[in-house]
């Protein structure tokens, strides 16, 4: 009866933890929504898809999903340099864009669940703030 | 018969009038390029605006907030530059000179800044001198309000005509339902001022109550490009429209640009900003690019250095990454040429003193254009 209870009372946290934490991704995608359409839609556009050879794409995107790390760095820091995403190489140029810890932790979880990308993982103020240049 | 003809006459002149702007509208790759590009200043990240110093040296900003002196093949940094709202489209932005700077050595910058009571950032203007490789006399001359999070449409290019009246953009800060048709709120408007600030009494707004008198015309979107004509001696800008609808406009006092009422453009989403492109008492463009090419920088060709170019608009590509060319006949766009393809993001564009063309390209420099013999 004892380890019904303790499991009983496990799985509750559990589920609440997680419920808790699909609202947080929630608002904070919201959020995201927001900084998307005014920081970034002029070059990713609408859904993300870029433009080929000059904007990389950050729907369905290898490099959003498979570089969690480097694509928050470049959202705080901007990016400089030849990268390589969908198999297509860019090297163009993107200036920082002067957002708070919490506005690049909203819109990677905007970004990195829309359009055919998706990560469960919520990213934090804390995991942006630790991230350096 | 006659009478069942008119019809299909008025159909053909509709026709040709709607198709009238189509043939300006195809970029064309010419064969023919009367210079190559070589890298003139390199390594800059976000060259937003630069001018040229009487001694030959160059003088460039960096959105992020430096302002560069390039002389002699060596980068130097000017002290003394404001501190700057480095967020979204704003920053450390455009520089020009006085037209008399020889006599009274006047800079004009304009960058984004937070001084107010509110959070955020907007569009300044200042001026200053330049002493020892640091900026001194700072003084602003106009600075927008209310200051705004939004990341977006800072204008803040700055040009003078030739009776000496300067002129700046403010783009419309990311707020088109407020800003851009009310003159009695910052942002969306091309304003005139003296060089020293003060208000010219002529100003079209003057004694209208509530107005903002430095603005001399309204119902812009965010204009980053701002020269003087130098056959007409008129202002001329273009602006970014949303997803298309780049515009080409000639300044006139008081006039209305029609942002956000009229535009050729649609929301970014694809849904539509209005039905209606023009409208009693709204300016038309003289050009406006389908789809839109991101317009930044904007030089009139003077010199003969380049074949029959002298004349031409020079205008930068953020979104396509090409410098254009239209060949003018007077207001008229005659055609559009694709220059410099796939260079980057083209940030500014001018003619140095020397009759050469230079561009400002993010991520990598300043190129100049050498001509071919």
């Amino acid at each position: 009866m004892k380890t019904l209870v303790l499991l009983y009372c496990c799985s509750v946290s559990v589920v609440v933890m997680l419920l808790f934490q699909d609202t947080e991704l929630k608002k904070s995608m919201e959020r995201g929504q927001e900084i998307y359409a005014d920081f970034c839609v002029t070059c990713h556009l609408d859904k993300g898809e870029g433009v080929p050879y000059t904007f990389p794409p950050l729907a369905a995107s290898d490099y959003v999903m498979e570089n969690r790390e480097g694509s928050i760095k470049a959202i705080k820091y901007g990016l400089q340099g030849e990268i390589t995403v969908n198999g297509v190489t860019y090297n163009s140029a993107m200036a920082a864009m002067g957002l708070e810890d919490e506005e690049v932790a909203d819109v990677m979880n905007y970004i990195s669940n829309s359009w055919g990308n998706s990560s469960k993982a919520i990213v934090t103020i804390e995991e942006v703030a630790k991230i350096q240049k | 018969m006659k009478k069942s003809m008119l019809p299909f006459y008025l159909f053909v002149v509709t026709l040709n009038l709607s198709c009238a702007q189509d043939a300006e509208n195809k970029v064309i790759t010419p064969t023919n390029i009367p210079f190559t590009a070589e890298l003139f200043i390199d390594e800059l990240q976000t060259p937003w605006g630069f001018a040229f110093l009487p001694d030959g040296s160059v003088l460039i900003t960096e959105k992020a907030g430096e302002l560069i002196h390039f002389a002699d093949g060596e980068k130097s940094m000017i002290g003394n530059v404001p501190k700057v709202y480095d967020r979204g489209q704003g920053g450390l932005l455009d520089i020009v000179l006085h037209p008399n700077y020889d006599e009274n050595g006047w800079l004009y910058i304009s960058y984004a800044s937070e001084d107010g009571d509110e959070k955020g950032g907007n569009t300044t203007i200042m001026r200053a001198k330049l002493k020892d490789n640091a900026l001194t006399e700072n003084q602003v001359l106009y600075k927008a309000g209310p200051n705004t999070t939004k990341g977006q449409h800072f204008g803040s290019r700055i040009a003078f005509d030739n009776e000496g009246y300067l002129y700046f953009s403010v783009g419309d800060r990311g707020n088109r339902d407020e800003n851009p048709q009310d003159i009695t709120r910052d942002g969306g408007k091309i304003y005139r001022i003296m060089d020293d600030g003060s208000i010219p009494t002529d100003n079209p707004f003057v004694g209208t109550d509530g107005a903002k008198t430095a603005i001399y015309s309204y119902g812009h979107r965010n204009p980053q490009g701002l020269v003087k004509n130098p056959e007409t001696g008129k202002i001329w800008d273009h602006e970014h429209g949303p997803k298309g609808g780049d515009e080409i406009n000639i300044i006139e006092k008081g006039a209305n640009y029609g942002w956000p009422v009229i535009t050729y453009g649609i929301n970014y989403s694809g849904t539509p900003i209005t039905d209606k492109t023009e409208m009693d008492g709204m300016k038309q463009p003289i050009h406006y690019w389908v789809p839109s090419i991101a317009p930044s920088g904007m030089a009139f060709v003077t010199s003969d250095k380049y074949d029959d170019w002298k004349g031409s608009l020079l205008v930068g590509s953020l979104s396509f990454q090409y410098l254009e060319r239209l060949v003018m006949d007077g207001n008229k766009v005659l055609s559009r040429e694709k220059l410099m393809d796939a260079v980057g993001r083209v940030r500014d564009v001018r003619e140095g003193p020397d009759g050469l063309i230079y561009v400002a390209i993010e991520g990598k420099g300043i190129y100049k254009l050498v001509p071919k013999k």
